[in-house]
C-alpha cells in the first residue's frame, strides 16, 4: 500500500489551504492510499473537539440550517473514511505546539508527537507534501 | 533520503516561538537522523545577517527573556553539518553584502536552483 505524508501548519478558519489540504487527503484515501498527517503550529487546533458550529444571522439561518463546518469533524470523517477504505491513517499533533495553545482535547485517534515522528512518516511514504502557513 | 528545506517568509512568529519554527524543525529532524539542508530565499535571506538583536520585547509589565537568536540557530545547523545557502539575487535586492553575513552560508544564484533541487530526494518549501 502506498502512503503519502502531509504536513499542515495553518490554524483553522484562516486560509483556503486548509480545505484544500483536506480535499487532497480525502482524495488520497478514496484512491486507497494510506495517509500520514503531521499538524504543526496552528494546525494542531484543527482536531480540537471544542469547536462549535453556530447560527448565522447574516445568512438568515439557524444553527441547524447553517450546518457550520468544524475542522475536527473533518478529521473524524477522514479517520472514518480511512477505515472504510481499508487503508492506514495517522494524524499526529506536534506536542509542543499543543502545549503552547492548550489544544489538548482532540478527536479520538489523533495522537501527540514530535518532528521525529514526521521524519519517520516521510521515510515510509512515497512522497511528502509540506503545506506551510505564509 | 536527502531533504532540502526552502525557507521564504522571515520572522514568522519568531518572538512568540523564540526561534524560527522551520529552522527549529530542521534541527529537530536532523537530530532524528534526517540529512536536511537549508536554502534561504525571499525575506528569509535576512536571517544570514550577523548581529541581529531581538531583545526588548515588552507587553505591559511582561518582558521577554531569551528572545530569538536566529544567528545562533543557523550556526548550530552549520556546526551539525548542514549545508545552509542563501539566494544571491534576494540578498542583492535587500542590499545584504557578503561581509555582513554569517560565515559558512553559501551564496547561490537563482540559475543554480534546478541543479540544487536535483541533489535532493525531497524538497520542502516553507
Amino acid at each position: 500500500m502506498s502512503i503519502l505524508t502531509f504536513l499542515l501548519m495553518d490554524a483553522p478558519y484562516e486560509q483556503a489551504r486548509t480545505s484544500t489540504a483536506f480535499r487532497l487527503i480525502d482524495a488520497a484515501l478514496r484512491h486507497k492510499v494510506g495517509v500520514r498527517v503531521f499538524a504543526y503550529e496552528g494546525a494542531v487546533s484543527l482536531s480540537m473537539t471544542g469547536q462549535k458550529p453556530h447560527a448565522n444571522a447574516v445568512h438568515g439561518r439557524t444553527l441547524e440550517e447553517e450546518a457550520h463546518p468544524t475542522p475536527h469533524a473533518w478529521v473524524g470523517a477522514l479517520i472514518e473514511l480511512a477505515r472504510e477504505s481499508g487503508v492506514t491513517f495517522d494524524w499526529v499533533n506536534c506536542g509542543l505546539c499543543v502545549d503552547e495553545r492548550g489544544a489538548n482535547e482532540v478527536v479520538a485517534g489523533v495522537r501527540r508527537g514530535s518532528p521525529a515522528d514526521f521524519w519517520k512518516m516521510s521515510l515510509e511514504s512515497v512522497n511528502t507534501l509540506v503545506i506551510p502557513t505564509r | 533520503m536527502r531533504v532540502l528545506q526552502i525557507i521564504e517568509p522571515a520572522y514568522r512568529a519568531t518572538l512568540e516561538e523564540q526561534d524560527d519554527t522551520v529552522l527549529w524543525f530542521t534541527r529537530a529532524i536532523r537530530a532524528a537522523g534526517a540529512p536536511a539542508d537549508v536554502l534561504l530565499c525571499g525575506t528569509a535571506v535576512n536571517y544570514s545577517v550577523r548581529g541581529q538583536d531581538a531583545e526588548g520585547f515588552r507587553v505591559g509589565g511582561w518582558a521577554q527573556r531569551h528572545p530569538p537568536i536566529i544567528e545562533h540557530e543557523l550556526s548550530k545547523l552549520i556546526e551539525s553539518g548542514a549545508r545552509v545557502a542563501a539566494l544571491a539575487e534576494d540578498l542583492a535586492e535587500r542590499g545584504i553584502l557578503t561581509e555582513s553575513m554569517l560565515p559558512g552560508i553559501e551564496v547561490l544564484g537563482r540559475k543554480s536552483l534546478g541543479g540544487l533541487c536535483a541533489q535532493y530526494d525531497r524538497v520542502w518549501k516553507w
